[in-house]
């Protein structure tokens, strides 16, 4: 197997996704109404939103696992490949899907860490067998990424063996171990009891700090007010409002972003 | 009780138990074959393909292994195209007949425990394999597929224990397994309490073997639910 080119340096400010007028539909449901978001390398955006906003499905429709139903979507300088059949959208090229993918990195809500593998055998899945890359080479990595997020000790545990806070900082282990050039974060912090919540959102204030490209759907106000760079704030699949952090949460820029954090009462 | 004549209708019985083996081992293989087979063209996008893998569980699983035997071993040698084709000479002998009929009964079940072993790998852990680009025969082999033998392993360990007591129907079509053998020791000394019970023992051993082959392999399998 031919190894994917590795980590290119990124040109500052560089655009990393840029989607226009992105639609899905679901039968008779407009989910999203025609988005338009454009991330450069190195900002951290959170999308932020009631249930049933879209977020979520925006965000999958980066890396395709959705496949949007309408609007053009550039992921790392490469326009996606559409094809039409029977009247939907279809992905036209699952290669360049797929090698896409291995550069865009993916969090998910429910972790979706592989039973059957261990900590260890989960981070190193991908850079050997999508990638293609040296084992021992990747186990060194995988070792010193499951250290940064305070995993090495439980390296041979099996996910059903670990908390639900352990498990998703090793997800965000195996996303990272990718070398990607975007990582996307569905709810991170969602699925987990609140005690376990702080030690997922640290390893991500750690990850905004050096940098990474980061776009996180998340309901951690707190969270998002204090790492994002920009927040981007959605209402029945459209973008209603964007800005900082400081703007938008300063209140009075947009009555129904303020609407919708006055939900959240403790806003720690 | 009567010890040496259990002794020695235990050694007459023992000779029958490789030929067991062999009809249970060759119809496991084959059939499991065919039942990947069928059980792949269950979710073909091909609507024919999935028609006639359903006709084909149906038909195998809705009529007596017994039936199917009689069938292959009487019936196929009444249709003349066969008599003259070149499986003919595989087909006129009893050891084939009972293989085939064997591997195609269990290859209907195997194929149903397939497909519910693939459907039962969680929907997230194959969307984590695409989320970091991996898609086709590679998100079969790393996720779906080992995943998928967790699942289905306990199920396919039943039906091997299922085929391995089916092969005693082999008997009735002339084999000399460890059910023929003993049918013969009856007819010879119509003692059928302690024979029949003997081959019922041998049987017994038989599948405790498999079931412990089995339980093992799923705790090799499952190291994290073993405590």
């Amino acid at each position: 197997m031919e190894p994917f080119p590795q980590e290119t340096a990124p040109l500052p400010g560089a655009t990393v996704i840029k989607a226009v007028g992105l639609t899905k539909r679901y039968g008779v449901l407009d989910v999203l109404q025609g988005i338009d978001l454009e991330a450069h390398e190195g900002e951290v955006i959170s999308i932020l939103g009631a249930s049933g906003s879209g977020k979520s499905t925006f965000l999958r429709c980066l890396n395709l696992l959705e496949v949007p139903s309408g609007g053009a979507l550039n992921i790392l300088g490469e326009d996606i490949r559409f094809r039409l059949k029977r009247g939907e959208q279809h992905i036209a090229d699952a290669r360049q899907v797929n090698r896409l993918r291995s550069q865009v990195g993916m969090v998910f809500q429910n972790f979706c860490l592989w039973s059957h593998r261990t900590v260890l055998q989960n981070v190193m899945e991908g850079p050997i067998h999508v990638q293609g890359r040296n084992r021992y080479e990747v186990r060194d990595e995988a070792e010193k990424t499951l250290a940064r997020v305070g995993m090495l000790n439980r390296a041979e545990y099996y996910p059903s063996q670990l908390s639900g806070g352990q498990q998703q900082r090793v997800a965000i282990a195996r996303a990272i171990v990718m070398r990607p050039r975007v990582l996307l974060f569905d709810e991170p912090t969602s699925a987990l009891d609140p005690e376990l919540v702080g030690e997922v959102l640290k390893v991500m204030r750690d990850l905004a700090s050096e940098g990474r490209t980061m776009l996180i759907v998340t309901h951690e106000m707190a969270f998002a007010r204090d790492v994002s760079s920009r927040i981007v704030f959605l209402e029945k699949g459209t973008v209603r409002a964007q800005g900082s952090p400081q703007d938008l949460f300063k209140g009075g820029m947009d009555e129904s972003f303020d609407r919708f954090i006055s939900h959240f009462s403790r806003p720690g | 009780m009567d010890w040496s004549f259990l002794f020695e209708t235990l050694k007459t019985l023992l000779a029958g138990v490789p030929l067991t083996l062999q009809l249970a081992t060759t119809a496991l293989c084959t059939g499991f074959v065919l039942a990947a087979c069928i059980a792949t063209l269950a979710e073909s996008a091909f609507a024919p393909a999935r028609w006639f893998s359903r006709l084909y569980v149906m038909l195998f699983q809705g009529t007596p292994l017994l039936v199917q035997i009689f069938v292959i071993y009487y019936g196929f040698g009444q249709i003349s195209f066969l008599r003259s084709s070149f499986a003919w000479p595989l087909l006129a002998q009893a050891y084939w007949c009972a293989i085939l009929a064997l591997s195609l009964n269990t290859s209907a079940y195997g194929a149903e425990i397939i497909r519910g072993a693939i459907a039962a790998v969680p929907e997230r852990e194959i969307e984590a394999g695409r989320a970091i680009g991996m898609a086709g025969l590679l998100l079969r082999r790393r996720v779906i597929w080992p995943q998928a033998l967790r699942y289905g392993l306990a199920n396919y360990g039943n039906e091997a224990i299922l085929l391995l007591k089916a092969t005693s129907l082999a008997s009735v079509i002339t084999l000399m397994d460890v059910t023929g053998l003993a049918y013969r020791l009856v007819s010879k000394t119509y003692r059928s309490e302690e024979i029949f019970t003997v081959a019922g023992l041998i049987y017994l051993a038989m599948t405790f073997v498999i079931a412990t082959c089995v339980h093992m392999l799923e705790g090799h399998l499952n190291p994290s639910r073993r405590v």
